[in-house]
């Protein structure tokens, strides 16, 4: 007993110091002493607000757990483990921190530290575990898993699956997302350019974009065109790489990041046009990843200041020039907007999105309360954290329902699906639907 | 703290309203204040008074401290629980209470946010107006016990004169009630003004009743910059003396407009020594009238500058400069130490002086903005926690700053409270008959001292240091 005990501790101990060490070196004190401990961020949280105010489970707090770990003044643990995990990684407090914390850095080291000395791939046992333990488990849900199936080959997912290793996370992810599936897509009806432009657009598809809301994608492109430019999409581009930096797997982050930057470097480009507010913001964020790379550092720099969003673009082709000549219609329905948090925080893209909504010609549009506010989608969040997510989800939907939309538009699959899957859950899908921007915009002007 | 303690708590407040892992006792171990830490043995969220009573009932009888906070943005390190006990927290107790239209009054929890009771009651048209620059997440409970000022301080006043009523657990548990809802009240001893700017160290406050006022029809704001310390000086005090009172009467020294310029590019210029920004509130006529004559007031004393907002959205970029003053100082260095000694407003510019000399003496880098009107001046040393050498330097430059405002009349802290930060500096400010019988009124509450030890008052007073004419 008394060998069991000191062995306990023992590696109790090594935890520790191996944290501390790790910590030490992945996360940069500077970054941490940016805090002044303010607390503005706060209230900005939505895993505070949801945890009745618990500063374990604010910003602040995770930085001085932060800090605390990396200065050896607090036990490891799994409560500080979990303090880290339920972070949702939307950075609705960098806007709201008065001193210019780069809290989205700050978790994405800490949880590469974290990566380094308990390695076992978060990504892959949470897939194991749910496949195995759940999906497998009872006939019932493997059954639904047989017509996911189905979906898969007929949608060409199982193809883009094998490519990209991020997507082994499918299974699970879909067996939740069940009932929010899009249909299979449908062909896209080609839109005649209404005025010339020499702008040439390279498209970064994203691999949930392009696989399972591939239809949006070929709009994009339908769109583009319509203003006027010209559509590139690059065969060499892979997955963005964010899901693994923000779960971290940072590197493996970065060597998708070089790729990108490989495939997207040419002159030719005015832009790199991305339709996903979690890739983008990861997109944009190329440049600081790779800022002490000297073979990177300048290519980084060009393609994260051509990297721009959908509606930004599509804004500055002179889209809302071209919806003045469509006269808005007495027949109106309402639609309300969530943002994508990474959009909004990161690229700080807000006002385009809705511009373009209340120029629609079919649109009311009516803001929802704390549509800044997460959906509770982040990422793969919801299949880590569904007691947090599903939670988050609820309050959102309490703010849709205020509003009573018909259309709740989004700038992101992860929204997207989200909100369908919020809109299920209050038993709603005869009143709302979800779209992604995209559609909204190919469906009224088509 | 032995388990069966812990259980105690739990029993009153239910399991999860208890909080005691590892990462929830490191988080509540610190509050805004640089440089103090100290962990709780646990953190404990009642739901009413009653549960607040029972929990200190405990707490005198086991001797245990009992540290109360708001969301920890105080600045005077006056919510770190530096001798371990019990965190309280109001998480559940934030509730509007009563809502009083005939007598213009508001009943709140302490838990409620300070700007969510303004906007509450400017949608009926009235206003609460204490506007502490962290409202936006401060708690009022936490306003109430630091008695926190803001910016509209020099027209409206500071918390105190807000509050008319209060609801308190004395450190025995026995439920006590201040003031009312009453224009008059003389019966006894003012409890209500004992217990705001106590600082957790007398009671705990359970529920508050706020004083209301017509909430003003316009405002208009304008702007001057000065090329000389003294010209800015003069002209805030010549607006006094020509009988305005405007809301806000705000200064930005060189080093804040420079640290302004260099983080928001708004076209400030960095050419000039100072700038003031003022704002008057009231009926239209009278506003209009008021602001036309501070910017007459400010080119008469020399203002290179002046500028009056057209509207709203104006008057908020002129404000800018203000509101993100401490910000952008925070970016140029590790660590902000924020001080807010304060002078009678016609010594602001000897005061703004003795800074920059006293910044010169220790090589330090100290900026100062703060509230002109209230000779409230927030000097602000850019400084590195990690640089030890200089860490006692700004000690030493923060003991003369201090020195300085006492020798012109002023005070240690004008509106964050003396906390643990500055408790050995309290006897320089009361004396030590003033001293003495602020302890005697500690004893006759909480004998046992378990009411947020260690904070206002500290084992030993600070030596003084040398005194030094003012130049």
């Amino acid at each position: 007993m008394l060998r069991k005990q000191k062995r306990e501790w023992c590696c109790k101990v090594s935890t520790n110091l191996l944290m501390q060490k790790s910590f030490e070196n992945h996360v940069d004190e500077a970054l941490l002493l940016d805090c002044m401990r303010c607390g503005f961020c706060l209230s900005s949280c939505p895993t505070y607000l949801h945890t009745d105010q618990d500063e374990a489970q604010s910003p602040r707090g995770r930085i001085a757990l932060m800090k605390a770990v990396r200065d050896g003044k607090v036990e490891w643990d799994s409560s500080i483990e979990e303090s880290f995990n339920l972070c949702l990684g939307c950075r609705a407090c960098e806007p709201a921190c008065p001193a210019g914390v780069q809290y989205g850095a700050l978790i994405e080291q800490t949880r590469e530290a974290i990566q380094d000395v308990k390695p076992q791939k978060r990504l892959e046992k949470t897939v194991r575990n749910v496949t195995f333990n759940h999906l497998f488990a009872e006939k019932k849900d493997l059954n639904k898993a047989v017509k996911l199936v189905h979906f898969y080959q007929k949608s060409g997912l199982q193809k883009v699956t094998r490519t990209i290793g991020f997507l082994n996370l499918f299974p699970p992810f879909l067996k939740e997302m069940e009932k929010a599936l899009p249909d299979l897509p449908k062909k896209v009806e080609e839109l005649a350019p209404v005025q010339t432009s020499n702008v040439k657009v390279a498209f970064f598809t994203g691999c949930l974009m392009d696989s399972l809301f591939k239809e949006i994608n070929e709009k994009t492109v339908q769109l583009l065109k319509l203003l006027g430019a010209e559509v590139i999409i690059p065969k060499e581009q892979q997955c963005c790489g964010a899901l693994h930096a923000h779960s971290g797997e940072l590197e493996k982050g970065i060597h998708n990041a070089k790729i990108n930057i490989e495939a997207f470097d040419s002159d030719e480009f005015d832009y790199i046009v991305n339709n996903a507010g979690g890739c983008g913001a990861f997109l944009s964020e190329y440049e600081n990843h790779l800022k002490t790379n000297p073979d990177f550092s300048e290519k980084a720099n060009r393609f994260s200041r051509k990297m721009i969003d959908i509606s930004s673009l599509l804004v500055k082709l002179g889209l809302l020039d071209y919806l003045q000549s469509h006269p808005k219609s007495e027949a109106a329905v309402v639609a309300t907007y969530q943002d994508s948090c990474h959009l909004r925080n990161v690229n700080k893209v807000f006002e385009q999105p809705r511009e373009i909504l209340k120029n629609l010609p079919n649109i009311q549009y009516k803001e929802m309360l704390k549509a800044d506010s997460c959906c509770g989608s982040a990422g793969i969040y919801n299949l880590l954290q569904p007691k947090m997510a599903s939670e988050i989800l609820n309050t959102k939907m309490k703010y849709v329902k205020e509003v009573n939309p018909a259309i709740i538009v989004t700038s992101n699959p992860g929204c997207l699906m989200q909100m369908k899957v919020g809109i299920h859950k209050e038993g709603l899908s005869n009143q709302i639907r979800a779209v992604h921007i995209v559609e909204i915009i190919y469906e009224q002007i088509k | 703290m032995e388990q069966h303690i812990i259980q105690l708590f739990k029993n009153i407040v239910g399991d999860k309203n208890v909080k005691h892992s590892n990462a929830q006792l490191l988080a509540y171990s610190y509050d805004a204040t640089a440089n103090f830490q100290a962990l709780p043995d646990c953190v404990v969220s009642p739901r009413n008074t009653e549960e607040v009573s029972s929990i200190v009932k405990i707490c005198n009888e086991y001797k245990i401290p009992i540290v109360p906070r708001g969301s920890g943005s105080n600045l005077a390190a006056g919510t770190v629980p530096n001798y371990g006990g019990v965190v309280l927290l109001f998480n559940h107790m934030n509730k509007l209470v009563d809502f009083d239209k005939e007598n213009l009054t508001i009943t709140v929890q302490p838990g409620m946010i300070t700007a969510d009771i303004c906007q509450f009651v400017e949608k009926e048209n009235l206003f609460y107006p204490p506007d502490p620059s962290s409202m936006k997440i401060s708690t009022i409970g936490g306003n109430i016990s630091e008695n926190s000022g803001g910016l509209r301080g020099l027209k409206y006043g500071v918390t105190k004169d807000y509050v008319k009523g209060l609801t308190a657990v004395l450190p025995n548990g026995e439920i006590i009630q201040t003031g009312g809802k009453l224009a008059k009240d003389v019966a006894g001893y003012d409890l209500t003004a004992l217990l705001v700017g106590s600082e957790g160290t007398l009671a705990i406050i359970t529920e508050i009743i706020l004083k209301l006022i017509p909430l003003p029809k316009t405002k208009m704001t304008g702007i001057a910059y000065f090329n000389s310390l003294e010209a800015s000086a003069k002209t805030v005090s010549s607006i006094i003396a020509n009988k305005i009172i405007p809301v806000t009467l705000e200064f930005l020294d060189r080093k804040t407009i420079d640290a302004v310029e260099q983080f928001m590019k708004i076209g400030l210029s960095t050419e000039v020594e100072a700038m003031l920004i003022f704002e008057q509130d009231g009926e239209p006529t009278s506003v209009e009238k008021d602001v036309q004559e501070m910017t007459r007031i400010a080119e008469e004393h020399g203002a290179i500058f002046t500028r009056i907002a057209e509207d709203e959205n104006e008057a908020e970029k002129l404000k800018t400069a203000r509101r993100v003053a401490l910000s952008a100082l925070s970016r140029l260095k590790p660590t902000t130490i924020l001080e807010d000694a304060t002078v009678p407003r016609s010594e602001i510019a000897k005061m703004v002086k003795r800074i920059d000399e006293i910044a010169n003496k220790y090589n330090l880098t100290i900026a100062t903005f703060g509230h002109a009107g209230d000779g409230n001046l927030h000097p602000t040393c850019l400084t590195d926690v990690r640089d030890k050498e200089e860490i006692k330097r700004v000690e030493l430059a923060m003991d003369e700053i201090f020195e300085a405002a006492l020798l012109l009349g002023g005070t240690i802290t004008g509106e964050h409270g003396v906390g643990e930060m500055k408790a050995p500096y309290l006897e320089w400010k009361v004396g030590e008959a003033g001293l003495t019988i602020m302890k005697g009124i500690k004893e006759a509450f909480d004998p046992n001292n378990i009411m947020n030890p260690g904070k206002i008052f500290a084992k030993e007073t600070k030596k003084r240091v040398v005194l030094q004419s003012v130049h």
